[in-house]
């Protein structure tokens, strides 16, 4: 079984977001970089867990970006992963990644192609429903589980208020949600072994791209926080029926 | 050219997410001086499917025979592929929820279409230019987004919306997609229900208890808040994690986004990934022991007091009030 796990560059969660040039740029400076938690905790380390089980063969990671990127692909590499390809071009429309991952999928024939449920910049969680259509593959979002038997596979999704059991065979495109894995640490010889890891960069096979961000605006700021006495909490339900008008 | 808005039902009943839906496609349909399609697959009657032109859809559209009993979305976005060109859409509004997260994304694939998920305001129409906005970087900013291909897809976050009544003639239209059985290539095996009755998602006040509150047990505020302000129960992480509550009421970065009229958070501090979840709420309360808990500076009112002295005590005049207003 041959898995792809697509893997995306992310400001580290506890990001200052700011914007240069008129509001129109995110303001990369002092910015440290790391691989989507989604991307890496649930969707790279299944992939992990089932080459450990020997139910996997061999396990590719793509990534579409500029060389800044080979940094988090070693990050990638010294956690799991046998060889990659990054797809040498800027990833600023989720048509264009997918259309570009699908590309190369298309003719290596993955088993399986793995993926966090949404990047935690734009939030898209579109990439992986696009593979799958480009593909006409099946896709599962929001996995929480995977187990595979042979090439059937029973997966747990999160759907309003609960879950639902799928049985799907392969090939088929996944989204990871939390419950999937859990977060591994590089050891040593991991670190030692992603720095003589292959990176193949290919260039982009198409152009189109169908959205672009034109200007970015910052929430506007709370008032500060209202605080009432705990010894009256009847002026907070005033303040909410009154003031807030929100009950 | 029109706008085509596809909605789901739950037990034969439309919820307010589909409300919010069609009144959004309407709005983007008078903008751009079009007709409103709705589209329905599920079984529904038709006193029920008359209720989406209250909301301004021209045209509702339903299918009789073939009901898809469970969810394939590579189905479900070959349907609505169908019912595009049968309605000549340029403009299609789907709902940010599980299912249209993993429908959108395969719909824009198949029809070249270039796609907004999670958008919280009407689209902002000038000439050729198209602009969509949405959340970005967890909450922490918004992006509009030009669209630049001819046919858009827009996945609608739900509150962004309030479901508005129009008077609208109703044409009920039957619509006989093309399915083949072996287009299914997955198989629902079982659906587990975990959570209370009014839908997470859908909640316009939502009450949510955090680790402060020492132990499953001590619920019983909780809920009793949520019964009194016909709110939807949810919880922090950590909460999730050593299961004192199921995963499904996990809102945060790893769990469910919401974004409420009105949160509450009790004994909950607010680390940056539960506020990444919470954040869109128009109006947070937090109540917490510890006055330097982050959650006070993101939150619009609060009170510094010990949960199960306050929470009580909170609960009986919220009775008072609604008692008031009902009566």
């Amino acid at each position: 079984m041959k898995l792809l796990v697509c893997i995306s560059k992310t400001p580290d969660t506890t990001t200052r977001i700011a914007f240069t040039d008129n509001h129109t740029k995110f303001n990369a400076d002092k910015v440290q970089y790391i691989i989507n938690p989604y991307d890496e905790w649930y969707a790279l380390v299944r992939a992990i867990e089932l080459k450990e089980k020997n139910l996997a063969r061999q396990i590719t990671l793509i990534n579409v970006g500029g060389s800044d990127n080979d940094a988090i692909i070693r990050k990638a590499f010294a956690i799991g992963g046998d060889d990659a390809v990054r797809i040498d071009a800027e990833p600023d429309d989720a048509y264009f990644v997918a259309n570009e991952i699908a590309n190369y999928a298309r003719n290596e024939k993955y088993d399986i192609i793995f993926l966090g449920k949404e990047t935690i910049d734009y939030n898209g969680s579109q990439v992986g429903g696009m593979v799958a259509g480009f593909l006409n593959t099946p896709f599962i979002s929001l996995a929480s589980k995977l187990e595979l038997n042979g090439d059937s596979a029973t997966i747990e999704r999160d759907i309003a208020g609960g879950k639902e059991i799928i049985e799907v065979k392969t090939p088929f495109v996944v989204s990871c949600a939390k419950g999937m894995a859990e977060q591994r640490i590089p050891n040593m010889r991991g670190i030692m072994a992603a720095r003589t890891k292959q990176i193949k960069v290919i260039p982009p096979s198409s152009k189109e791209k169908m959205t672009s961000v034109k200007y970015y605006e910052l929430p506007v700021q709370k008032a500060g926080c209202k605080l009432v006495s705990s010894d009256h909490p009847e002026e907070l339900v005033r303040l909410l029926h009154e003031e807030a008008k929100v009950i | 050219m029109s706008v085509l808005v596809y909605v789901e039902a739950t037990d034969g009943k439309f919820r307010k997410q589909a409300f919010e839906a069609v009144t959004y496609g309407a709005k983007v349909a008078a903008l751009l001086g079009v007709q409103t399609h709705a589209l329905c697959i599920d079984e529904v009657n038709d006193e029920e499917l008359k209720s989406l032109s209250d909301y301004g859809a021209n045209t509702v559209w339903f299918v009789k025979s073939q009901h898809l009993n469970f969810f394939d979305p590579l189905v479900i976005a070959d349907v609505i592929t169908q019912a595009e060109s049968q309605t000549d859409s340029d403009v299609l509004v789907l709902v940010q929820n599980f299912d249209g997260r993993a429908v959108a994304p395969i719909l824009a694939a198949k029809l070249k279409a270039g796609l907004v998920s999670g958008a919280v305001a009407l689209p902002v129409i000038e000439g050729n230019s198209f602009l969509v906005k949405k959340n970005v970087f967890s909450g922490k900013a918004y992006a509009f987004y030009e669209m630049h291909s001819p046919k858009k897809i827009i996945a609608l976050t739900s509150n962004t919306i309030a479901p508005e009544k129009t008077s609208s003639n109703v044409v009920l239209k039957e619509f006989h997609p093309k399915i083949n059985e072996r287009d299914f290539k997955l198989t629902v095996k079982e659906v587990v229900k975990t959570s209370g009755t009014v839908s997470l998602a859908d909640a316009e006040i939502v009450v949510s208890g955090g680790r402060g509150l020492k132990g499953p047990e001590n619920w019983g505020m909780i809920e009793e808040m949520a019964k009194i302000l016909g709110a939807a129960t949810a919880c922090s992480r950590p909460v999730a994690d050593v299961h004192w509550r199921p995963h499904s009421e996990h809102v945060g970065q790893t769990g469910l986004t919401v974004r409420p009229n009105l949160y509450i958070a009790i004994g909950i501090s607010g680390a940056i990934q539960h506020l990444a979840g919470v954040n869109g709420s128009k109006v947070m309360v937090v109540i917490n022991k510890d006055p330097e808990a982050p959650f006070f500076k993101a939150a619009d009112y609060g009170i510094v007091g010990d949960a199960f002295e306050v929470v009580p005590k909170l609960n009986e005049e919220l009775k008072k009030m609604k008692a008031g207003t009902t009566g």
